[in-house]
């Protein structure tokens, strides 16, 4: 797998990281390194083997479905970059 | 006032304040001045003298009432992965720049409870991500320890490096690390220490940010085998605001620290004997076995056959996890906020703001990961390597069966290398940091590292045990063995 700096582009995009246009062919060529050293998984027998989705045997602990704490915007929004009467601020996002 | 208070570990630091040959303001006195004494390693980036003061009179008056848990009145350090409320918190990252958490991590809270004392925040690599402490925002820590008498800055390894610097340099009697692949162990074996990653879920993750979810664990980096079993005991434990971390009871480590392994059985797996490895390493190695041989445990070739996909497994399942833990740094609820230009949307703002706040490395495996995420990859990336996980598992499971009570490797590929010298290598040569370490952390076991001896240049090189899962005291115990065979005890020789 070879990734192109059309791909890069687009996965910046995703990952919402501004990368310059003329960042992107080292990028690329960064990602075509790490992914060829991926690639050796492709060596493995993984037949019948499922995904691991929990390293240790153990059921979640759960607890009741309710409202445990709460009632503090000024600790909420004491870190926010911008906080408007009681809301975090970002730019219009509906036109 | 003794000489040298900041040198003590924490067992006999414990012991004096208890005799009330020292206080606890003496010692906390001490380990400040020697961080005001060492700025040049860069491993303090957050001061708190005044908590440290407040906690130091508090801790002195529970060792008079007589109410004092082992670590009273002990001065440490904590990584700043660590959320410590109102101090500032930013995983060593711009774009948490100013971030002053509301709260404390579950960790830090119950060192605190038990009476530590936190000096300050300890430097590390941007979010976790590196091998060599050289990814923070705050700029690389420097390792004690030098080549001979050449003057060139080495890396006190990653991600803890701060941590591993200020113990080593005993600016701290212990400090907290992190570890992910190896963060912790890396770490402690290139400055001389020792460092223990305990089972996944031994301790809450509440309040320490994150990076790779079903690997990060919290762990002791200290000055001795001994350290490290009583500040595991303070620091584990289930916490309901964290479900993976386990409802078990936490034993008491250092009750178990008899040195006696006659019986045990140490495999040696084939696999971790690598091309290229320094002589002095594979020479180290063969000393240790012979040691705990010789301390009667049986000692047996193993094979752990999967471990050469462990790297590469890493680097699908750890980034695929912060792409995804890392979403939250987007400029709205902390940190960071790109200046906007005119006209720029939402989407600017999150795509500059991450642009600016993140480091290139951090970037880097943030793409990786939504790479090997995104639709038509996962199944080809993501499920392949979590499937190679489960059969880098079962690896142990079986060695472990079969009657294996603990394995023994080295911990690191090399000693600790100069600041700067990977500049120009590719990614995947700083990976390769953490070939010995990252298995560790895919089977979710602990490990330790301890420090066995010097290399031609005179620089530290550790050995790694691994253990059953939830079997840290017997773990920590053929350490203890190991250590006392090695009788390793050299310190850096002070230039800072």
């Amino acid at each position: 797998m070879s990734i192109d700096i059309e791909t890069a582009r687009r996965v910046a995009k995703l990952a919402r990281i501004k990368v310059e246009e003329d960042a992107l062919p080292a990028l690329a060529q960064e990602f075509n390194t790490i992914l060829g050293f991926i690639e050796q998984l492709n060596e493995v027998d993984i037949e019948g083997v499922e995904p691991m989705t929990s390293v240790t045997p153990m059921r979640l602990k759960r607890r009741k479905d309710e409202v445990t704490d709460g009632d503090m915007p000024d600790k909420v929004l004491s870190n926010a970059p911008d906080a408007r009467e009681g809301f975090f601020a970002v730019p219009k996002v509906v036109e | 006032m003794m000489a040298d208070l900041n040198a003590l570990t924490i067992a006999e630091a414990r012991d004096k304040l208890r005799a009330k040959e020292i206080s606890a303001t003496e010692l906390t006195e001490a380990c400040l001045a020697a961080i005001d004494g060492a700025g040049a390693l860069n491993a303090f980036v957050h001061h708190t003298p005044e908590i440290a003061m407040g906690q130091a009179k508090a801790a002195d008056a529970r060792l008079i009432a007589g109410d004092a848990p082992a670590m009273c009145g002990i001065p440490l350090g904590i990584k700043d992965l660590f959320c410590t409320k109102g101090v500032p918190s930013q995983a060593a990252s711009a774009i948490l720049n100013g971030f002053k958490p509301a709260y404390e991590s579950t960790v830090s809270q119950k060192l605190f409870d038990a009476g530590a004392i936190m000096l300050g925040k300890l430097n590390m690599d941007e979010f976790a991500m590196g091998s060599s402490n050289e990814t923070s925002t705050y700029g690389d820590v420097v390792n004690p320890w030098r080549r001979g008498n050449d003057s060139a800055d080495l890396t006190p390894g990653g991600s803890s490096g701060g941590s591993a610097s200020a113990v080593a340099a005993d600016l701290c009697l212990a400090a907290t690390g992190t570890d992910t692949g190896g963060s912790i162990r890396q770490p402690a074996a290139f400055v001389g220490i020792t460092g223990l990653k305990p089972t996944y879920g031994r301790c809450s993750r509440w309040g320490i940010v994150a990076f790779a979810s079903s690997l990060d664990q919290a762990g002791p980096m200290t000055k001795s085998v001994r350290d490290a079993a009583i500040m595991m005991e303070a620091m584990a434990g289930h916490d309901p605001k964290d479900s993976t971390s386990a409802d078990l009871e936490v034993p008491n480590f250092e009750a178990m620290l008899t040195g006696d392994i006659r019986g045990k059985t140490i495999g040696i797996p084939r696999e971790y004997r690598m091309d290229g490895m320094p002589d002095e390493i594979e020479a180290l190695w063969a000393t240790g076995r012979e040691m705990l041989q010789d301390a009667g445990a049986k000692i047996v070739d193993i094979s752990l056959p999967h471990s050469k996909y462990a790297l590469p497994a890493y680097y699908v399942i750890a980034p695929a996890e912060a792409s995804s833990n890392l979403a939250r740094y987007d400029g709205v609820r902390y940190g960071h906020r790109a200046k906007l230009a005119q006209g720029d949307g939402i989407t600017e703002m999150y795509e500059k703001t991450r642009a600016e706040g993140f480091g290139a490395e951090v970037q880097r495996r943030v793409m990786i990961g939504t790479y090997v995420l995104s639709a038509g990859f996962y199944d080809a990336y993501y499920n392949r390597a979590r499937r190679v996980r489960a059969l880098i598992k079962r690896d142990f499971d079986a060695v472990f069966a079969e009657g294996v009570d603990a394995i023994l490797t080295p911990a690191t590929p090399s000693a600790a290398f100069g600041l700067g010298e990977m500049a120009d290598a590719d990614p995947v040569q700083m990976y390769l940091n953490d070939v010995f370490t990252v298995t560790v952390n895919l089977a979710g076991l602990p490990g330790i590292a301890v420090p066995a001896g010097l290399d031609a240049q005179g620089l530290p090189l550790g050995l790694q045990l691994i253990g059953r899962p939830w079997a840290e005291g017997d773990l920590l115990n053929t350490a203890y063995a190991l250590e006392d065979a090695l009788g390793f005890v050299s310190k850096p020789a002070k230039w800072w």
